[in-house]
């Protein structure tokens, strides 16, 4: 057996060279410190991602995206398929998991200022794969086609209206029309299974390969240090153990979680009956949506909602590009400025979320 | 001396027992993974209502030398009205490859399209690769409805 192996690896070995690949792998060390533990998020991210593709394919075996047929063919799925509950339901699970670890990953790359030179496109991949992970979360929530997801589009959709110049055809483009109809979960299938799978993917390979490629970011107070004094972790297998055994426990979590907490269907959609009471988006979304409802009706000669979509647009671009503002960092040195900014966010994020839930 | 060569068959004792135990634990790991996934794609049966006859229409509707072709249950079934003024109602599934045949008025034959089966007018495989002949209905006429059903 282990003689086949063998064998087997040198016939590849002797036409693509791995010996290579295995010396590059041998010599990458992941920086240990007391922050180690964020290392492990973006691999965590990844492992989400990957169930996503797994379970989203499986999906895509029984579900049927049109309007007559979507709701009753997830119904299918969770009452006549084996296992389906489950599948569908660790998609849903892991589709919430994979956004809050992309949030974690995220935010620890920022108050690590990882994203200086030379990560920059590093960093600017990353959150354009942070901003495609949330459209996922949008357009695969209407997938079900039930009342929730009904008029969630129908709000995130307005909201996008809201946009000056671009809003309206904007919100045209996206729902296919005037309204919310049909012709939105056509398009928004298609975005959630082929658009966003593939530009994800390219994404995805970019910022992989960069990493590979320039190694584990070292902390600022790394550069004063001797080499000796480093302390470093070889990435195989020592690092790649940890990190296995760590998808193992998130993926336990998400099987239990998938279990006794299943997705739930509720009722079809229609156009012609009221939204429910206590209509809320999922919880990524209800800090900004919690914004949006504390902005007054007009903000001088600019109408609230207009604004409230202005800021946070804003707050996006800076975001993205805080590799090419923050100098301090990319010149190695200390910048305060930027930990401030990071605790508002993730203060202004946690608390409007948790007023959002309350206010129900 | 002893002592060092029998710590060292239980060190690779131990080692052995740590290693069945991975293994046993990934084979574990990985059935129950791929179990539900395989049964997930395993379609579930839909439960089919037993069909045993249709009513086609009107008999007078069909002239002689006309054929057409209705759905029995999920099947398809062609029906002829022959020269001399008959019914005959025939499975239009070809035995060959799962195409759905014809009726051929100048030839008067049953001819599948596919790679060029052929059956006469009782459905048996005249010509062509067709391995058999086509299942034969019974047609019968109720006050003027065209009703086909089941052979017994």
């Amino acid at each position: 057996m282990k003689n086949k192996f063998k064998k087997l690896y040198e016939w590849i070995d002797s036409r693509v060279q791995l010996e290579d690949l295995v010396k590059f792998m041998s010599k990458k060390y992941v920086p240990v410190h007391s922050r180690s533990i964020w290392y492990y998020f973006g691999g965590v991210s990844l492992f989400f991602f990957i169930i996503q593709v797994v379970t989203g394919i499986l999906l895509l075996f029984y579900y049927k995206g049109s309007s007559d047929l979507a709701y009753e063919s997830i119904h299918f799925i969770m009452s006549k398929v084996q296992f389906g509950w489950l599948i569908r339901s660790i998609h849903a699970w892991s589709a919430n998991l994979f956004i809050l670890s992309v949030f974690i990953h995220m935010f620890s790359v920022f108050f690590e200022k990882s994203y200086r030179k030379p990560r920059e496109i590093t960093w600017i991949t990353g959150v354009f794969m942070f901003f495609l992970a949330l459209a996922f979360g949008f357009s695969g929530y209407l997938l079900p086609w039930n009342e929730l997801a009904y008029f969630a589009t129908k709000v995130g959709t307005d909201i996008v209206g809201a946009v000056p110049f671009i809003g309206e055809p904007l919100k045209y483009f996206l729902r296919g029309g005037d309204d919310v109809t049909g012709a939105t979960l056509s398009r928004f299938f298609g975005f959630h299974v082929a658009l966003f799978p593939g530009i994800f993917t390219f994404l995805l390979i970019v910022h992989l390969l960069l990493v590979q490629r320039q190694g584990m970011s070292e902390p600022l107070e790394f550069k004063d240090s001797e080499k000796e004094e480093k302390k470093t972790m070889p990435f195989f297998p020592n690092f790649m153990l940890r990190d296995l055994l760590l998808w193992l426990v998130v993926l336990n979590i998400l099987a239990i979680l998938a279990v006794f907490f299943p997705a739930e269907l509720g009722l079809k959609a229609n156009p012609l009956s009221s939204a429910p009471a206590g209509i809320q988006p999922e919880w990524y979304f209800l800090f900004m949506f919690q914004t949006l409802k504390f902005l007054p009706a007009h903000v001088f000669f600019i109408e609230g909602e207009q604004l409230g979509v202005l800021l946070f647009g804003l707050a996006g671009l800076l975001w993205l590009l805080v590799p090419v503002w923050d100098r301090k960092s990319a010149r190695g040195q200390k910048n305060r400025l930027i930990n401030y900014i990071g605790i508002f966010c993730v203060l202004f994020i946690i608390i409007l979320t948790i007023i959002g839930w309350v206010l129900k | 001396m002893d002592k060092t060569e029998s710590n060292m068959a239980e060190k690779k004792n131990r080692r052995g027992f740590l290693k069945y135990l991975l293994s046993g634990g990934l084979a574990g790991f990985a059935a129950i993974t791929i179990y539900p996934i395989l049964s997930f794609l395993n379609p579930p049966k839909q439960t089919e209502v037993e069909v045993t006859s249709v009513v086609v229409g009107k008999a007078d509707d069909m002239k002689p030398g006309d054929s057409k072709i209705i759905r029995f249950g999920n099947k398809p079934v062609i029906i002829i009205r022959m020269d001399d003024n008959n019914f005959r109602a025939l499975s239009a599934t070809c035995t060959h490859l799962d195409c759905t045949v014809q009726y051929k008025k100048d030839e008067k034959i049953i001819w599948c399209a596919c790679h060029n089966g052929k059956y006469d007018l009782f459905g048996r495989n005249v010509s062509g690769p067709p391995p058999r002949p086509l299942e034969q209905y019974s047609v019968v006429i109720k006050k003027d409805d065209l009703i086909v059903s089941k052979e017994a």
